[in-house]
């Protein structure tokens, strides 16, 4: 008992000491540095600026065509077997995902299910960047035999059927009055506008990065998380990524997950955008050459594209195993131990490097990745 | 005795290491030469660059501006291209910028550009003029 309380002792002197130590480097709120300041307020959804337009698609900010939009993301008519709709896989009640490995439409896929919050923001679409906007991201799924297994000359049949007056009240003209592809083109268009209005929620990171950015003390983060938010900035580097207020450089890496067969990821996925009838540059699109930027300046070549995958966000990603582009990694903790490994890749060459995180340090980060919320998004 | 209660202990250590560590990833050389403006790698031009945002922001496209001189600061006729990437990380910039014309001043401007990490980038500028084949080199901390 003796050598306990002296132990005890011990470390009380040592966590004063440590604290003074903050207190003394930060001497400001929360112990943060200035610079640590900004780089937290950062990543503030308060930070998150105005929505991008999407000047490819002519509809993407219209309510009307959201509502629609929002009909057709839950219609089990667009699909081969009429069991498959988007909402199957992008479950409105898990953050617009599934929790699955890997998606199961009317086959099973091989890419696990993104989720939706936020991908307004994104210049690229799918885990290898393949569709350049919300809308030709939506079509791709509609074709894939193994999601909707639907064709489009199917899916314009459902919007004769079931969304003429809509279509026409959307789109200016009757759906009869359209060739197929342009049909098929603004089911998409519609589906965007509504996935426009899915954004991520406010969080209690998000309340204590404005207080640390108005230079304020905040108790809503425990010693604990507050840690892991010190690890997640410097020596565990996630920041180098994950940043920004969506948590993401919207960018494709190769960080050695174990790789899925045949899957070149960005090597492959920026070929396809290219290539893609449906890109920002297609007939389809509303917006004009001059618009499309990403298209534009797009990294197509380099040995760094193999293997390499886009950044997701982290916000609510403690309700969002399994993790990594097949569901490779069964938790938070797996994710880290990995990061912390560092193992080479299997397919090209990995951009991690070990960062020998201690057992408790691992703990705290994860502890801070709770705080970026695990509820679903707001989307109406 | 409640050993529970000193478990802010580890976590107090962990925030003493983590501001020390504060973006040692991310931190340049500190005899890193920071100059937007000197002369390429073998002297042959005067190189100038200039974000056309300031200040440069972490994942927007934006543009640069590229001035081309001789060491003398008479005007040069050269082509330019300009790429960059982080060496601490191994990897370049997400696009691929490109020479979209000139300004009033005669600069090259560049668009294209993406910095999607905070950190040490370097740039180059590929100068390809009556001089000679140069690359001027520089160095930005986002």
């Amino acid at each position: 008992m003796r050598k306990i309380v002296g132990m005890a002792s011990a470390a009380a002197l040592v966590a004063i000491f440590a604290l003074a130590q903050v207190v003394s480097a930060g001497g400001q709120a929360g112990g943060w540095n200035a610079e640590q300041r900004q780089r937290i307020a950062s990543l503030s959804l308060a930070a998150l600026p105005p929505m991008p337009a999407d000047p490819s698609n002519a509809v993407a900010d219209d309510p009307a065509a959201a509502a629609l939009g929002k009909r057709l993301f839950a219609d089990t008519r667009l699909s081969a077997n009429g069991k498959v709709a988007c909402a199957t896989c992008h479950d409105p009640d898990k953050q617009f995902q599934d929790g699955l490995a890997v998606g199961h439409g009317v086959g099973t896929g091989n890419r696990r299910t993104m989720p939706i919050a936020g991908t307004a923001y994104s210049p690229w679409m799918f885990w290898d960047g393949r569709a350049d906007s919300q809308w030709a991201q939506a079509l791709g799924p509609l074709e894939n035999p193994l999601e909707h297994g639907s064709d489009r000359a199917s899916v314009v049949r459902v919007v004769v059927e079931h969304y003429a007056a809509d279509y026409a009240a959307v789109f200016g003209a009757p759906v009869e009055a359209q060739p197929v592809d342009r049909v098929f083109a603004n089911v998409g268009k519609a589906i965007a506008a509504f996935e426009r209005t899915i954004l991520p929620g406010g969080t209690r990171f998000d309340a204590y990065a404005d207080a640390i950015g108005r230079g304020e003390a905040s108790a809503l983060l425990s010693a604990e998380e507050t840690a892991g938010l010190g690890l997640f900035m410097g020596k565990g580097k996630c920041l180098d990524c994950h940043n920004g207020p969506l948590f993401t450089d919207n960018s494709f890496h190769n960080i050695g997950v174990p790789a899925t067969p045949d899957d070149l990821g960005r090597m492959a996925g920026a070929a396809k955008v290219q290539a893609d009838p449906f890109n920002c540059l297609g007939p389809f699109s509303d917006a004009r050459p001059e618009q499309c930027m990403e298209l534009a300046f797009i990294k197509a070549e380099g040995e760094e594209l193999r293997g390499a995958f886009k950044t997701p966000s982290l916000r609510g990603v403690s309700g969002r195993a399994p993790f990594m582009h097949a569901g490779q990694l069964a938790s938070i903790a797996d994710v880290l131990a990995h990061y912390n490994a560092a193992p080479a890749a299997t397919v090209g060459h990995s951009e991690l490097t070990r960062i020998n995180l201690t057992a408790e340090e691992l703990t705290a980060l994860a502890a801070f990745l709770d705080t970026l919320g695990s509820d679903e998004p707001n989307g109406d | 005795m409640n050993l529970v209660k000193f478990w802010p202990l580890p976590v107090a250590a962990i925030v003493v290491a983590a501001g020390g560590y504060a973006f040692a990833s991310m931190q340049a050389p500190a005899d890193l030469d920071d100059s937007l403006s000197h002369a390429s790698d073998h002297g042959l031009y005067a190189v100038s660059i200039a974000p056309a945002v300031d200040p440069v922001p972490v994942g927007q496209l934006h543009a640069w501006t590229v001035a081309v001189t001789t060491p003398d600061g008479a005007p040069v006729d050269a082509t330019v291209a300009f790429d960059g990437g982080m060496p601490q990380h191994g990897h370049g910039l997400p696009t691929v910028p490109k020479v979209m014309g000139k300004d009033a001043e005669g600069r090259a401007i560049i668009g294209g550009v993406r910095f999607n990490m905070p950190g040490w980038w370097e740039l180059k500028v590929h100068v390809d003029g009556a001089a000679g084949d140069d690359t001027a080199t520089f160095n930005i901390a986002l």
